[in-house]
């Protein structure tokens, strides 16, 4: 009946990648009531709302076959977008860990006063459209700005340099470390650390040693989040950038100039690339995560 | 107040004050807000500044005049709708999948969640061309729907169709760091106590992962307000019809209206202040509650 | 454990009922029924349209006791072709690029083959050209295409891959120097290669440049249409900005027709066509020529004289032998434009 439930399409998309044999194997072990439930409807969901649209994706870049698809990857000014789309997003990944964290810990932990609207505040650059965002951010940047009245006669240019680029991806992605790891850290049983203080254990020292494994799953996967997002931003960047092939073109914008193009099976191949690549790394970070999720079980 | 639980540094006085580095904690605690505030101050509160700076830039009389003008306000109509209709859908969604992976082992787990994490790395004109490749008219469905007369691309229900795909992982991915980091002893006690599915998550697991889901929707529904790439790619931009706000601000900025433009975006930022507001009284009554 | 799928379900059905509403409200136009028209244009032309169709729908009303809604669509007009094709119900196009209206001829037969023979002017009812606004006072003395390369000189325009108002930039300035070079194709692409590398920033669209020239202060020249040249000269009266005709320029049709196949269905060809013809009229044309577009009726052109300086025109189809084959040779994906773009 799952399959039914929602959108219009019915399952013999979604249902299948998970074999039978797998579903044996769990229900063998199961204590907890409302896999079958759950897991279909996930997968149900998954499939129509997800991956339908992404096989549909993937399906127009095989259209050019495989020597079309390496032309459109191998030309200079594609790779170029890749390595600058990458830099940059691992820039802003960096900022946002910091950022992140920082923010996470003392709306957690401390008080002080405009904390509800600071908390606030965290989850606006989702809340505006990308383009707005990108639009604000220029014209602080911009020579004429308040902060490029400041930082260009500095010799700081960081409108349509990759430094802004950069920075338009943070700004973006922000939410992704600070929200994923705040529950974590709420959740966090804080006698642990009141028990290593009368210890007499330093601040620093308990942060390393306890908080840190607790958080590390959760601020990883908020880290790998904030970095997927970069990659596949757009509308926030290009006013920033600048657009200047092989200097500050991103990834994003060719695949849009294809789709200008008419070109759906270029644009489409360009799209595959970014979309394995994130997906390798997300799919790293899970692995990872797991890990640290089992040495964690097998040391309680 | 729920505050007050979570918060050692007052819950549990000793911790900040009475411990052996009593002094350097105080002192470190202070670097780390001020720290805080100044970059939130420069990176958070400057841009939403700009904002408010030119949506006032013509008079408070400018900035009523565009956004009580019916095409912003039917946009503003629109985008509360379709998202009021796709939050809920992804709520269910993110609450089933994280119970799926968190409380069951099962092979191809680590592949599912990173499937599930996909539509954040997407490019959001992907999205919209990706859903056009399937429900469009040259789409895999195209004919078929053609001939039953359905239209799906540039309706509302587009819209609703693409706010899902983009914001579906928000609440997964809340909930489930979460639903890992505590385990499920307690429900199975429950379990073997007699209870059912229902009243298992019910009773002990939304009260455990409340905030993961109030902060999972709160990101869900800003996300969803504000998409603008992928909603561009499907909804046809009809005036009056099918504009969602973040349209609407794109459609005033292009008239030289950069003062309306931006009147219409401060609107979405007032927008998601007041639902963090919710959030905020919300955590307050269920933490004076419980 | 039934709830949250009842709630599924019944979002899912309203998420449904919005699908079916739009084809449910299409009607076959009978005279006294109200009809619905709509027209998906370029992404700079709301008040210019917001302008036109109160008055056509007063006309119509008039004329044949129906009363006429018209709805607009702006966005890029490839962003626009491709909705179209996708199944966007517009009846009417109105266009800045005869490539994108052509396209829907050539991908999935929307529109006929002799579009352009079905309206005066090759179905464009007005027309512009790349202009330029220069800075209070043109310090930098810039009045032809030829300044433009000059070292001290920095140049606005949008990204040319991205926004169809740059590519008829880059066409001007190749056909200034293919003329001024003998027909020259080499020296004409190193013309309009210098001209690139004069620009420092990129915009994805004509008003991202505007931005970037009027509030960031770059460069020292803005190139678009004359038509929002002027309209941006007026907007920021105070900065005291010029606007530049050279001596030649490209012909910028706007061209227009009715969607086939949609009128068709809709059974709303003759309101559409009708409205189409509007804009040849002598009101159309006067509303068309008040937002600084030329046009082609006499009376008009007469009356606006002072508004538009004297210009030389190119057309595509005399320099570059036709927009299918500027397509192919100048901006396919590895063409002219490609080539000079990167090598800037």
């Amino acid at each position: 009946m799952t399959a039914t439930v929602i959108g219009p399409l019915h399952s013999d998309d979604g249902g299948q990648f998970i074999p039978p044999p797998v579903m044996k194997a769990v229900r063998a072990r199961r204590v907890l009531p409302g896999f079958g439930l759950t897991m279909g409807l996930t997968l149900t969901y998954l499939g129509v709302i997800v991956l339908l649209p992404l096989a549909a994706l993937i399906l127009k870049s095989a259209e050019i076959g495989l020597d079309g698809f390496w032309q459109v990857l191998s030309s200079p000014r594609v790779l170029a977008s890749f390595q600058l789309t990458f830099t940059a997003a691992l820039i802003a990944t960096a900022i946002n860990a910091a950022y992140g964290l920082l923010m996470a810990w003392i709306l957690v932990r401390y008080d002080f006063p405009g904390k509800r609207f600071v908390d606030a505040l965290v989850d606006l650059p989702f809340a505006l459209p990308t383009a707005v965002a990108g639009v604000a951010l220029t014209t602080l940047f911009a020579g004429t700005g308040w902060y490029g009245r400041w930082l260009e006669p500095a010799g700081i240019q960081v409108a349509y340099t990759i430094t802004g680029v950069a920075i338009a991806m943070a700004f973006t992605s922000v939410p992704f470390v600070i929200r994923t790891v705040q529950p974590v850290l709420e959740s966090l049983d804080s006698q642990i650390e009141e028990a290593s203080v009368t210890l007499g254990a330093y601040p620093f020292t308990i942060f390393r040693r306890i908080i840190l494994p607790m958080i590390a799953p959760a601020y990883l996967t908020g880290c790998a989040l904030a970095f997927a997002r970069s990659l596949g931003e757009f509308g926030a960047v290009i006013f920033i950038a600048g657009n200047l092939p092989f200097k500050t073109e991103i990834a994003a914008l060719l695949i849009f100039i294809r789709l200008e193009e008419f070109d759906y099976p270029a644009a489409s191949a360009i799209a595959a690339v970014l979309l394995a690549l994130a997906f390798i790394i997300l799919f790293a970070t899970n692995v990872l995560q797991a890990r640290w999720l089992r040495r964690r079980e097998a040391a309680s | 107040m729920s505050m007050a639980a979570l918060d050692p540094a007052r819950a549990f006085p000793q911790a900040a004050a009475v411990g052996a580095n009593g002094r350097t904690t105080r002192s470190g605690q202070r670097v780390l807000i001020t720290a805080g505030l100044v970059l939130t101050a420069l990176f958070l509160v400057a841009p939403v500044a700009v904002i408010f700076a030119q949506a006032f830039s013509r008079g408070f009389a400018a900035y009523r005049a565009s956004i009580v003008q019916p095409e912003t306000l039917h946009a503003i109509w629109l985008t509360a709708v379709t998202a009021l209709i796709a939050v809920p859908i992804n709520m269910v969604f993110g609450v089933a999948a994280a119970w799926a992976i968190a409380k069951f082992r099962f092979p191809g787990k680590k592949t599912l969640i990173s499937l599930i994490e996909i539509p954040f790395s997407i490019s959001p004109i992907v999205a919209g061309v990706a859903y056009l490749l399937v429900y469009g008219s040259q789409g895999l469905f195209g004919e078929w729907l053609a001939d039953h007369d359905i239209r799906i691309m540039f309706t509302p229900a587009a819209i609703v169709l693409v706010m899902l795909f983009v914001t579906s992982p928000f609440v997964v991915r809340e909930l489930l760091p979460l639903m890992q980091a505590q385990g499920s002893e307690q429900e199975e006690a429950a379990a073997t106590l007699g209870a059912t599915g229902f009243q298992i998550f019910r009773r002990v697991t939304l009260p455990n992962i409340r905030w993961a889901l109030l902060y999972g929707t709160v990101l869900c529904s800003a996300r969803a307000i504000g998409e603008f790439g992928a909603v561009s790619v499907v909804s046809g931009r009809i005036r009056g019809e099918t504009n969602t706000l973040p349209l609407q601000i794109e459609l005033l900025y292009n008239d030289y209206n950069a003062a309306g433009a931006f009147a219409a975006a401060s609107t979405l930022t007032v927008i998601a202040l007041i639902t963090l507001l919710i959030k905020a009284i919300i955590e307050r009554r269920i933490g004076g509650a419980g | 454990m039934k709830r949250p799928f009842g709630i599924a379900l019944a979002l899912a059905a309203s998420a449904f009922a919005f699908a079916a509403s739009p084809a449910a409200r299409a009607q076959d136009a009978k005279p006294a029924q109200p009809v619905e028209l709509l027209n998906a244009s370029y992404d700079v032309a709301r008040e210019l349209f917001a302008a036109i169709n109160p008055v056509f729908a007063a006309e119509w009303q008039a004329k044949n006791g129906q009363k006429v809604e018209i709805k607009q669509s702006h966005a890029g007009t490839s962003a626009q072709a491709r909705a179209i094709l996708e199944g966007l119900q517009a009846d009417v196009v109105t266009f800045n690029q005869v490539t994108d209206v052509e396209i829907l001829h050539d991908r999935g037969n929307l529109v006929a083959a002799d579009w352009q023979k079905r309206l005066p002017n090759a179905a464009s009812p007005f027309y512009s050209l790349p202009a330029f606004l220069v800075r209070k006072d043109n310090p930098k003395g810039i009045k032809d295409w030829n300044d433009l390369i000059r070292s001290d000189v920095k140049v606005i325009f949008p990204n040319p891959k991205t926004s169809g108002n740059a590519r008829y930039t880059y066409l001007a300035a190749y056909a200034y120097a293919l003329e001024t070079n003998g027909g020259d194709q080499a020296k004409a692409q190193d013309f309009v290669r210098q001209l690139f590398a004069n620009v420092p920033v990129f915009d994805t669209g004509g008003r991202g440049a505007t931005t970037t020239f009027v509030e960031r202060n770059l460069g020292d020249v803005l190139i678009t249409f004359e038509s929002e040249v002027n309209g941006i000269r007026r907007e920021y009266g105070d900065k005291g900005f010029q606007v530049i005709v050279p001596p030649i320029s490209l012909l910028a049709e706007f061209p227009v027709s009715v969607v086939d196949k949609v009128v068709d269905r809709k059974g709303t060809r003759a309101v559409a066509t009708a409205y189409l013809e509007f804009l040849y009229t002598d009101k159309g044309q006067d509303i068309l020529a008040s937002f600084f577009n030329r046009v082609h009726a006499p009376a008009v052109i007469a009356k606006y004289k002072e508004q538009f300086p004297e210009v030389r025109l190119v057309k595509v189809e005399d320099v570059f032998g036709g927009w299918a084959k500027v397509q192919k040779e100048h901006f396919a994906s590895g063409g002219i434009l490609d080539k000079v773009f990167v090598n800037r």
